[in-house]
């Protein structure tokens, strides 16, 4: 991905985020989403059976649009250095094996990250805003991004506040959103990528992800991601496809792509399948990229080096096979 | 750009299903030859000929009424409704355990995609044969008495052709009638499997009788004067002459005929679910459905966004080989049917409507028809008013909620209706001034044993499914209660 110059947001939404009343007024008039019709359709895509040339095309473009997540408490700079090796190596017996798009770690831990990366292609991203929360003072999580783009970090995942969505502040989230957008912008006019975590699992309605899937996007992120992986539900199937429908919606109206990435409890190969299965059927094949479609994941990875390698040798390995990060 | 992320042929091996060189008609438990001339049934995805059918000629029709009303007079009507509730029981489950030679079976001789036939009719029908069973030992609680009327001739048509024949032999063998049921000539084959399993189940002989045929011996079922109860679902056309000849005599009928169905959407609708109700209501099976959502309206302010949308959906539709699990729109069922909506849909680029169909590449051999849609279509449009049974859908456009009924009711059937918007009191209204036996609401193409199945005025009388289902094969002082 190529660093973007600084936010092109458009003045397409200046009426419409006026104040809180017409941005209300436009998020509410967009289509709802009809929960019994919205999960079957979910359903419905997943039974698509991917095999040989497409299952081994669709795992190595899984593997690069994954981005390796260490969000602990507990990581260290010997942990993020590991992963970040794992992240350009994934698999070290098999060099065809390609890198991960990115490795996503705290902002104290970008450092450390871009140290092992250097210029290999494998991004940082980090989570900034008071992850995963996102419960302090505006200032501290500007400070907060500034800190992770100043390290180094070539993507940042913001929380929104989920507080000021869920009573109807939607002004106060577009201009958080906006705002945290300028705090990614370098002193040489480039910008970190912006990823914009709605949570959805504390959103709970198909609506409201609909609906902060445009406020976000109208406020300048460059992807819209479901959850922390903090918060149970994480990414779901349905969740993913009304984003989807989101992004597809809004390059329509406004010509801009915006990425999609869904975070959390996506483990295993056939889950990422599913997921592409839905990209390629809802957004077409331009979504079918690490520029415009990413998995938060953790340990997806593995699984998915086991598949590649039972495509490639016929058989299956045992977890021993693969490194543990 | 070009797509990577082609799926793979994923395709159902049709070694699960033996299909036999030839077949005879099934009459009193035994599989015996037909006196008529046989007929080939083919598949309609390659034209490749599955195998040879007997013809049942009157006389066999008339030995297969004769096993029925010895088996009703003898065996099935004086048994207890437990037992044979432990006979539909039984079929029930026998259908869970083969459901995958059925699916298998009813796509390579109908031509319907594998996921329809294997998630959708496979499981209803199953669930049709345990819910009526259920129904067997509690008739004294239905309304509608608990004497069967006797022996039922069933004619089906090739559309569903395991479904409908789980409508049509569930209800009467529940009620203790027993069946001389006709399968379409185009096929045959799953209704002579579900004679297979008949036996496998220990039926009682004569209790079910499948005799194949055409219209003459779909005729010869029709006028038998031993026959006490007429069902038939298939076009108004041949309704009508069942109709006719059954005028004046002591036989009940229930006829389930076509439809024009109106699906509407409203501006305030869940769009991308619409467009999803709006696929599955006009191109599931091919089309091939009386209650399809053949006739779309759509709010004038919404029309152009709704469009967009469906185009968009319809090209993102596979179509081609039925057993192919990744398979959404499967192949026209004849030659003959594919002839009639390439006829109509002419018709309607010559009545000035815009035609549109989605762009996808066609199987050589077969019959297929690209998923397609007619846009300014007005109710002068044959194509508006006439059943075109295939996946062609027609778009028409209303302002106001009293137009959309209006337009929806101006219609010579009346089968079903679809409605959608996120407003519960407009669906409620709605439903309430549709002359339509079904309407759905946010939802499309939705079938359960529990919820009555008819129509309305060209559409037919009688209703099939649930209690109300009962009704035609039972004689009795019908208690009406407040809900009937």
């Amino acid at each position: 991905m190529t660093p973007t110059a600084s936010p092109q947001v458009s003045g397409a939404f200046d009426d419409i985020v006026r104040s809180d009343s017409s941005l209300r007024r436009f998020l509410h008039g967009l289509p709802g989403v009809d929960q019994v019709g919205c999960e079957a359709r979910a359903a419905g895509l997943a039974t698509r059976s991917i095999k040989t040339t497409a299952k081994a095309y669709a795992i190595d473009l899984a593997i690069r649009m994954v981005d390796l997540t260490t969000l602990e408490g507990q990581d260290t700079h010997g942990k993020v250095r590991a992963l970040a090796s794992k992240a350009m190596r994934p698999d070290p017996a098999d060099p065809s094996c390609p890198a991960t798009a990115a490795v996503c770690v705290y902002p104290d831990m970008v450092a450390t990250a871009k140290e092992v990366l250097g210029d290999s292609g494998v991004h940082v991203a980090a989570v900034a805003t008071a992850f995963p929360s996102g419960r302090a003072a505006m200032d501290i999580k500007l400070a907060d991004t500034r800190d992770a783009v100043e390290a180094g970090a070539d993507e940042i995942d913001m929380v929104i506040d989920r507080g000021a969505f869920l009573s109807g502040r939607y002004l106060d989230v577009h201009d958080e959103i906006a705002q945290v957008r300028e705090a990614c912008a370098r002193p040489d006019g480039t910008s970190a990528h912006l990823k914009v975590i709605f949570e959805t699992g504390e959103l709970q309605t198909y609506d409201n992800v609909r609906r902060a899937s445009w406020l976000a996007m109208m406020a300048g992120a460059d992807f819209i991601k479901t959850s922390t992986g903090k918060v149970q539900p994480a990414a779901t199937l349905p969740v993913t496809l009304v984003m989807l429908e989101a992004v597809r919606d809004f390059r329509d109206q406004t010509g801009r792509m915006i990425g999609v990435k869904p975070a959390g409890g996506i483990r295993t190969t056939k889950d990422a399948i599913k997921y592409l299965v839905m990209v390629n059927e809802i957004c077409g094949a331009d979504w079918l990229d690490p520029d415009w479609f990413r998995f938060g994941a953790s340990t997806l990875l593995n699984d998915l080096l086991m598949q590649r390698t039972k495509m490639t040798t016929g058989r299956y390995s045992g977890p021993d096979y693969f490194t543990l990060d | 750009m070009s797509n990577p992320f082609e799926y793979a042929p994923a395709p159902e091996s049709r070694a699960i299903v033996d299909v036999k060189p030839s077949y005879g008609l099934f009459i009193d438990g035994e599989f015996v030859d037909g006196t008529g001339t046989a007929f080939k049934t083919v598949n309609p995805a390659t034209e490749e000929v599955l195998a040879e059918v007997a013809e049942a000629s009157d006389a066999d029709v008339d030995a297969a009424v004769k096993a029925a009303r010895r088996a009703h007079t003898r065996v099935w009507s004086r048994m207890s409704g437990a037992e044979r509730a432990k006979y539909l029981y039984r079929i029930a489950r026998i259908i869970q355990e083969r459901g995958r030679e059925l699916a298998v079976l009813e796509s390579i001789d109908n031509g319907k995609p594998i996921k329809e036939s294997r998630d959708v009719d496979v499981p209803i029908v199953a669930a049709h044969f345990f819910y009526y069973a259920g129904w067997a030992d509690k008739l004294q609680y239905s309304g509608f008495g608990t004497t069967p009327l006797g022996v039922a001739g069933q004619v089906i048509p090739w559309n569903f052709p395991l479904l409908m024949l789980a409508w049509k032999i569930a209800p009467a063998l529940a009620c203790g009638n027993t069946v001389v049921l006709k399968p379409a000539e185009t096929t045959p084959l799953t209704a002579l499997l579900f004679a297979e399993i008949c036996q496998q189940a220990d039926l009682p002989p004569g209790v079910v009788n499948i005799v194949t045929g055409a219209g003459d011996t779909g005729r010869a079922i029709v006028s038998h004067p031993d026959v006490d109860k007429v069902a038939f679902t298939g076009s108004t056309e041949v309704g009508k002459a069942i109709a006719r000849a059954v005028a004046g005599s002591d036989k009940k009928v229930t006829l389930e005929l076509g439809g024009k169905a109106a699906n509407i959407v409203f501006d305030d609708a869940p769009l991308d679910q619409a467009v999803e109700g709006i696929v599955n209501g006009i191109f599931f099976n091919q089309g091939h459905v009386c209650c399809a959502g053949s006739r779309l309206l759509v709010q004038e302010s919404v029309a152009d966004e709704v469009m967009d949308r469906l185009k968009r959906r319809m090209a993102t539709l596979r179509v081609g080989d039925p057993l192919d699990k990744n398979t959404d729109v499967g192949a026209i069922n004849s030659a003959e049917q594919l002839a009639k909506i390439r006829e109509l849909s002419a018709i309607g680029e010559a009545e000035g409507a815009e035609r549109w169909s989605a762009p996808c590449d066609l199987p050589a051999n077969g019959y297929w028809f690209a998923p397609t849609v007619f846009t300014g279509v007005s109710q002068a449009h044959r194509i508006a008013r006439e059943e075109i049974f295939g996946p062609v859908l027609s778009v028409l456009t209303f302002r106001t909620p009293s137009e959309a009924v209006e337009k929806a009711n101006n219609t010579p059937f009346g089968l079903s209706a679809g409605v959608w918007t996120d407003k519960g009191s407009l669906i409620l209204s709605m439903a309430n001034r549709l002359r339509a036996g079904v309407v759905w609401a946010n939802t499309f193409n939705k079938f359960d044993p529990t919820s009555p199945f008819g129509g309305y005025k060209e559409s037919g009388y009688g209703r099939e499914g649930g209690r109300h289902g009962l009704e035609d094969y039972l004689k009795g002082t019908s208690v009406k209660g407040a809900d009937s």
